[in-house]
């Protein structure tokens, strides 16, 4: 279980997170929704601990994570697969090798182990025989679903996604979010996702929050959240024009 | 934090007051890198092929212009050496003058900036582009250390190839110089190589030993440190790209004339 209370954090004086409160339960799909710009991804990128917080409480399986740092950082983050916005894949390896390296560097496993691993790793992403391919050389939905390969061989049990669909036409979101609950049923893993895709990410979320001026203004379900009376969350996901900006 | 804001005759002591701060800060941050690529260099388990691949990359892929600008400034030495010693009717020292420019001075500066122009623009490009990318964050979140996987193997690449690189450039260089005083104005071979072995001794070829490895670490910690801390885009890219170069070409001539003073 993760457990975030009082996150604060700013840069040079621009107040990006202003005390995020927001809970997910193991083994959940939680989804934050939120305008471009709001702060979704420093949020994400203090649950995996590249930012520190300027003052709050992140709590991972019973740890604070804001006072860990090196080694037992670290110890935390071997449970954890990243699925970055831009797939952050090695553009010196090719895809094949992006999704051994974990297993080579990290889990140090023997080459037939890790041979057999990202195989099946690939083809749970429908990708089998595209390895021999350098990123550049596929397309932005195979990149993505590398990635996701990437994140998922070493099992991880908590699973960060950043926007794992945008960029990507209509079908593809539709077959990333299908892959998503494939995957999630699986293995079972906690997952948090920050997406744009509305309606289409309700559909695969147990619960969805909805991060705004650096708060979480409403979380829930699904339901709860698209029936919300909060004019906020409601502008959001209609789409309506912000009547601020 | 709270600042009141200073009074009008106050202002240009705080600006610089912060200007040191900062000035303070980055300097530690800079020492900071160094020692962390230190440390990774020094943590078991060590890997070789990440090693050779960058000595690959800033050594051997610098190979051709280090020959092309190691001859033609032992050529442009030659004649103008030449010239000037046959002011006083003493051309025969031109091996050893010649020798002695590259050796202690010429080989390790030009070298080092020609690599500098090479490969350390391209080694902060690299990392920048890494870091916007987020691959740099995901080394870190697979908890792999990003200074053992892509900063210290460039370190410890530039400390072992500038001084090959230097080496290079002296023999090319005194070749080129032969090629001019010997094969274009007629001074005899003799002369030329064996004035060089009776005047340039050990402690020259020391100098320009250590010269060549301290630029070696100047270089590669200047431009990864550039490439490391990329923030902005792409165009934070080419920002950092140009300072890593500005920057290491100056700390270059700096350090040069520093050991000159303090080396025999
Ligand atoms: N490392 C950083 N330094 C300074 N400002 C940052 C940094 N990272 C993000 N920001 C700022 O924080 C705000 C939120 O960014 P981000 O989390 O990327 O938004 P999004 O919700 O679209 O993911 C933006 O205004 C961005 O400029
Ligand atoms: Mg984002």
């Amino acid at each position: 279980m993760i457990k975030v209370e009082g996150l604060r954090k700013s840069f040079r004086g621009q107040q990006v997170l202003r005390g995020v409160d927001l809970e997910v339960p193991t083994g959940s799909i939680t989804v934050i929704i939120g305008r471009s710009g709001g702060g979704k991804s420093v949020f994400l990128k203090h649950l995996i601990g590249l930012l520190r917080p300027d003052s709050g409480r992140l709590e991972v399986a019973g740890v604070d994570l804001s006072r860990l740092s090196g080694r037992a950082l670290d110890e935390v983050r071997k449970r954890y697969g990243v699925v970055f916005q831009g797939g952050a894949l090695f553009d010196s390896m090719t895809c094949r090798e992006n999704v051994a390296f974990p297993l080579r560097e990290k889990l140090r496993l023997p080459a037939p182990e890790i041979d057999k691993r990202v195989d099946m790793a690939l083809e749970r992403v429908g990708l089998a025989g595209i390895g021999a391919k350098y990123p550049e050389e596929v397309s932005g939905g195979m990149r993505k679903r590398v990635a996701m390969a990437r994140a998922l061989v070493t099992e991880p049990e908590i699973v960060f996604f950043d926007e794992p669909t945008t960029g990507l036409d209509p079908v593809l979101v539709n077959a990333i979010h299908r892959l998503i609950r494939e995957l999630h049923r699986a293995s079972r893993f906690t997952a948090v996702i920050v997406s744009h895709e509305i309606p289409e990410i309700f559909e695969i979320a147990d619960r969805v929050g909805m991060l705004h001026e650096g708060r979480i203004v409403e979380i829930g379900p699904p339901e709860v959240i698209q029936n919300s009376k909060n004019p906020i969350v409601q502008q959001f996901i209609r789409g309506e024009p912000d009547p601020q900006a | 934090m709270i600042d009141a804001p200073a009074s009008p005759a106050l202002r240009p002591f705080e600006a610089l007051g912060r200007w040191t701060i900062f000035l303070v800060e980055s300097l530690g941050q800079f020492g900071g890198f160094l020692g962390q690529a230190l440390g990774a260099l020094l943590t078991p388990p060590f890997k070789l092929w990440p090693l050779l691949g960058r000595i690959n990359y800033i050594g051997f892929r610098s190979l051709l212009i280090i020959i092309l600008t190691g001859g033609f400034t032992g050529m442009v030495l030659g004649l103008q050496i030449f010239f000037t010693l046959s002011r006083f009717g003493s051309e025969a020292f031109l091996g050893p003058a010649v020798a002695l420019s590259l050796i202690r001075e010429l080989g390790p500066v030009l070298a080092a900036l020609m690599v500098t122009g090479r490969a350390g623009s391209a080694l902060t490009a690299e990392l920048g582009i890494m870091r916007i990318t987020e691959q740099i964050d995901a080394l870190t979140v697979m908890a792999l250390s990003p200074m053992r996987y892509l900063v210290a193997p460039s370190i410890l690449a530039g400390l072992i190839t500038f001084p090959m690189m230097t080496a290079l450039f002296d023999v090319v260089g005194i070749f080129g110089g032969y090629l001019v005083g010997v094969e274009l104005l007629g001074l005899s071979e003799g002369t030329y190589f064996g004035e060089m072995q009776t005047f340039v001794d050990m402690a020259d070829i020391m100098t320009g030993f250590w010269k060549s490895v301290s630029f070696g670490i100047i270089v590669t910690w200047v431009c990864t440190y550039k490439g490391f801390h990329v923030a902005h885009g792409a165009e934070g890219v080419a920002r950092a790209t140009t300072q890593a170069v500005v920057l290491s070409s100056v700390l270059i001539l700096v350090w040069d004339y520093f050991l000159g003073t303090i080396l025999p």
